[in-house]
Parts: C-alpha cells; structure tokens; sequence
C-alpha cells in the first residue's frame, strides 16, 4: 500500500489549485492512499473543500494559529509530527512546496525528488533538469519515505465529487519564532489566475513601457485570459514580478498561448513548453518564439495588437 | 557581523544549450563551459555588497567538487571575496549531502548570514539552503528579491507566486537569492591578478565524517518532447481564421 500526505496549498480562505493538481499526481502511484494536510488557522471550511476532491481518502486538519500565514520553518515540523506511516510527502511545485518541501525533507532525513512530471511507479518518477531540456528517470531508495514536488502543469486537476472524512489532529511540535511574516503584496486582479487560465497572453520587452502594456491587458481582457510576460519584461519594470512565466518564474499549460514581443529565450519556452497552441507575434521573423509557435505572425505589435482586439470584439 | 559565507556551485554555463548523451546516461559535459551557477554569483554580489556597506567584516566562497571548481572559487576571490574553502570529492554529492557538508563548515566558521542561489540551473532541484536551514534549525529566507539588514535581524522580500512577501527572520539565517536582488559586477584583469594570491583551503570531504545520505538515483536521461514549427500566417485575418480553424475563439 503506498499512503501518500499531501501537503494542501490555501491562502486561509480558499485552497489554490495546485492541490487538486497534486492529488492527480499522487493517485497515479499503484494502490494509492491520499491523506491531504490542512494546516491552517481555522481551516474547516478549507478543509471540506478538500474532502469533495476525487480520490482524497482522508483530510487531516491541523488548525493552529501559528499556521495563520504559511511559514516553512513553521510548517515543517508541524508534517514531520504527522508524516509517521507515511510511504510519501508531496506538495506543489509553487514557490509555497518549493520553500517548505526541501524542509520536510531535510527533518526527514531524505533527499527530495523535485517536479514530478510523470510516475512510472510507486518510486520511480521522471523530472526535468536543465531548464527542460533533458528529461531524467529518478528512483527513490526504498525504505525511507518519498519527499516530493509535483510540477503542477503536467496535471489535470482532481474533478470534484469526492466525500472524505475529515481528522482534526492537534500537534505537539516545537514551533520556532525565529521568523516572522510581516506582509504580502499582491497585484489583485479580476483577470484569470495565470496559472489556471486556459488562455494566457503574454508580453515582452518590445512593448517598451509599462504603459504600452496596456495593448496586452486589453487583448486579454477581449479573450477572457490571464496575463503573463517575460522575465526581460519584469526586469524593465512594466509589470509586477508575479506575472513572469519561465524557468525561475511560473511553468503553465494553456490552451492558447500567446507571445507578443517576446523573442523567445530557452528560460522563456520552458515555461510554456506544456500550451495546447502557442502563437508568436513578434518583428523579427528570426526569433526563436517561431521554432516552437503553432502560429506564428511576423509585423509590428503596435499595429497588430489593437486589430486583433478590434476582431476579436465584434 | 563578521563573516558571510556563501557558496558556489560550478555548473554548465547558462549560455550552453545542453546536449542528451546518445545512450541516454547523461548530459554532455566534457568540453563544455562551466562557470559559477547565477544565481550563486547573485548571492555573492550580495555578500559583498554588504561588506563594503560596513556590514560584515569577511566574505567566504565555498564550494563543494573536484579540484576543477577551484576557478569557480578563484573567480568568486575575483570579485571580492576574503577566501575560499573547496570541499574536496570526485563526486557530485545530492542536496541533503550538500547541506550536511555546508553545515559543517557553518560550524566551523559561524557566519552572521549564508547566503547561497535558490537553486543551481543543471539539476534544478531548489532544496539545498532549505535543508540546511533545517539542518541548522535556523530561519530560512529563499527567494530573496531584497534583503536589508538590521542589527541581529534581516528584513527579506520574497518573490512568490502570488506576489511579493516580506519576513523578518532572526540571524544567523539562510538567504537563497531570486534573480533581481542585484546585477552582479564583472571581474577586473587586476583583480583576477589579486585573486591568486588569496587563500583558498582544500579539505577533502572525507575529513569532514559526513553521514551517508541515501541517493535518489539517475536511472535514464532523454530528450524532452520537442514541439514542432507549425504555421505563418500573413495578417490578423489570418491569425483570426487559424484560431478559429482550432476552435481557440
């Protein structure tokens, strides 16, 4: 029996969808028995949420105050307490997995499998290394258990129409105060999450300002779909750093992607690689954006831009 | 605070496109450039800048692999760094490895701050400054886009999904950089000159009785799927029409 803790990702109020991306990940492992962490201030409405996912077997929820505001130094030994039996620990690859996984893992004392983009069995998986341009087979040592990020634009999300059962747990664990959150600041939007939106319109550093940023808002805003950019886009200062799409930034798979001033650097295309269709429009017709688009249309963006908008409204 | 470590790793150079072996065991190595991960020489910039605010006294490259990262380290002296220290081993050691063998050194040299690269761009695993933070049972501060210091304390901007965190963690801590923090400097010819003459110790990581970690194993290496060139289209009509023709609007 392979018993895998998942480990939920929320913002106090709703879970993020990176969850039930994990959840299908981990029910591709032979005979899998899902347990989801909800580690929280109050988390029984997250926890619920949790529990109508497909496949979930059991949430665990740990409400502490402490857990107000997701914290790894705090989280972590807070899983370790939980983690006994377990043959698995998964989280999302998010920057929230990335930061408290290695954690995990380390109190465990075991190394951790990063990006699980596909399971070939209960401890062998595939990961991609070098920016994605090599694909490695990696198996886990047997008995030790499984630490683990799930690269969440390889998964479909778990469907609702689940009922686990719900476990409030209380934990006994040293919680340290050395680290303290003090705030976030986040661009709130209205437009789809860049991660989960079925189309994505990016820009790039031709669009020269953050003013002519706009051009992309307004083509997105016509097509119903998230924005992103590229990293030379959010070095330039045109848009907040949350919005790069990369390597270092976020990996997404959407439907319809489309790359306007973005020349196309191999950090930039791994974060894309996973799109149903990807269109490039971009001056230089030698931009390597052109290599990997399905459709590709070469001319000024400033012209381009506002017909497609214009066609697409009418 | 008197001393800063920070460690680097010497990997395939960013600009190299790396090549799958063709029996699938590997990737190309021999003969490629290697340089110092970028996002370690972020955490180097870093520590420098620091030091020449007056905010710490000593900066300490280390890096863990053959005797080939010596020119990484020497590098680092470079660009400023006091001295460096090469934990010596023919191999490539795994994250938690690399974390036991980087608290070792933490506890022999008690730096203020450690500040090291989110993660290294050939294997890309972003765990090592977490579990040595963990290992340390010391605050932790990874991808850090700002980092300002205040007595025994470190205000960190964080860039996160959803936007940017800001913490305020105890120190000693683990810093792990993100790719705006700084602009790391070039090396200068003299300095290069200067570098040479700077301390650089080799243990052998034999010495340092690290306890055996149990490797993840790397049983095939391949290419990824490779999307195809698809079409041209001359104009937005075009472009509408294809969309069109994918069910895409």
């Amino acid at each position: 029996m392979t018993r895998i803790l998942l480990v939920a990702e929320h913002d106090g109020t709703t879970i993020n969808p990176s969850t039930a991306k994990c959840v299908t990940c981990a029910s591709e492992l032979p005979d899998a028995e899902i347990h989801v962490a909800v580690l929280a201030e109050d988390g029984a409405s997250l926890a619920s949420e949790v529990a109508g996912l497909t496949s979930v077997d059991k949430v665990i929820q740990v409400d502490n105050p402490a857990n107000s505001y997701p914290v790894a130094a705090i989280l972590a030994p807070q899983i370790v307490a939980i983690a006994d039996g377990y043959s698995h620990v998964f989280g999302p690859s998010t920057t929230f997995g990335k930061d408290l996984m290695p954690r995990v893992a380390a109190l465990l004392g075991v190394n951790q499998i990063s990006d699980i983009m596909s399971v070939l069995g209960s401890h062998c998986f595939r990961r991609p290394i070098y920016a994605g341009n090599a694909i490695v087979t990696v198996e886990a040592p047997a008995g030790q258990p499984v630490v683990a990020t799930v690269r969440t634009a390889s998964y479909a999300s778990a469907a609702d129409g689940g009922s686990a059962s719900i476990e409030a747990v209380s934990v006994d664990a040293d919680l340290p105060g050395h680290t303290r959150f003090i705030e976030l600041r986040s661009g709130k939007s209205d437009r789809p999450d860049l991660q989960t939106a079925a189309k994505v319109v990016s820009g790039g550093r031709a669009l020269g300002s953050a003013e002519n940023f706009d051009l992309i808002y307004k083509l997105a805003d016509a097509l119903g779909a998230g924005v992103g950019a590229s990293r030379a886009a959010v070095d330039a200062g045109y848009v907040p750093n949350e919005m790069q799409v990369g390597q270092t930034g976020k990996i997404i798979a959407p439907k319809l992607y489309i790359a306007i001033g973005i020349s196309g650097a191999i950090q930039h295309l791994t974060g894309i690689k996973d799109a149903g269709t990807i269109v490039a429009i971009n001056k230089d017709g030698e931009a390597p954006i052109f290599e990997i688009a399905d459709i590709g249309l070469v001319g000024d963006l400033f012209k381009i831009v506002p017909e497609l908008e214009a066609a697409i409204s009418s | 605070m008197e001393k800063i470590l920070v460690g680097l790793k010497r990997v395939v150079d960013y600009n190299v496109r790396v090549r799958v072996r063709s029996d699938g065991s590997g990737v190309e190595t021999d003969g490629v450039k290697m340089s110092i991960n970028p996002f370690d020489e972020i955490a180097l910039e870093e520590a420098l800048r620091i030091k020449e605010r007056g905010d710490a006294a000593e900066v300490i490259v280390v890096s863990i692999g053959n005797s080939d990262a010596r020119q990484q380290l020497r590098t680092g002296l470079a660009m400023g760094a006091d001295r460096a220290i090469l934990v010596e081993t023919d191999e490539e050691t795994d994250p938690l490895s690399s974390a036991r063998v980087l608290l070792e050194i933490v506890n022999r040299e008690h730096p203020g701050l450690v500040l090291l690269g989110k993660q290294a761009i050939d294997n890309d695993n972003n765990q090592t400054g977490q579990m040595l933070a963990a290992l340390w049972g010391r605050p932790q501060a990874t991808f850090a886009s700002e980092l300002v210091l205040d007595g025994n304390l470190a205000k960190v901007t964080r860039e996160i999904d959803v936007g940017l965190e800001s913490i305020e963690v105890d120190l000693p801590a683990v810093v792990t950089t993100d790719l705006r923090l700084n602009e790391p400097r070039y090396v200068k010819l003299p300095d290069i000159m200067k570098a040479k003459k700077k301390p650089l110790e080799q243990i052998p990581l034999a010495e340092l009785n690290i306890e055996a970690s149990a490797r993840i194993s790397e049983i095939a290496f391949a290419l990824p799927e490779q999307r195809q060139k698809g079409i041209m289209v001359d104009d937005v009509a075009g472009l509408v029409a294809a969309l069109q023709d994918k069910g895409l609007l």
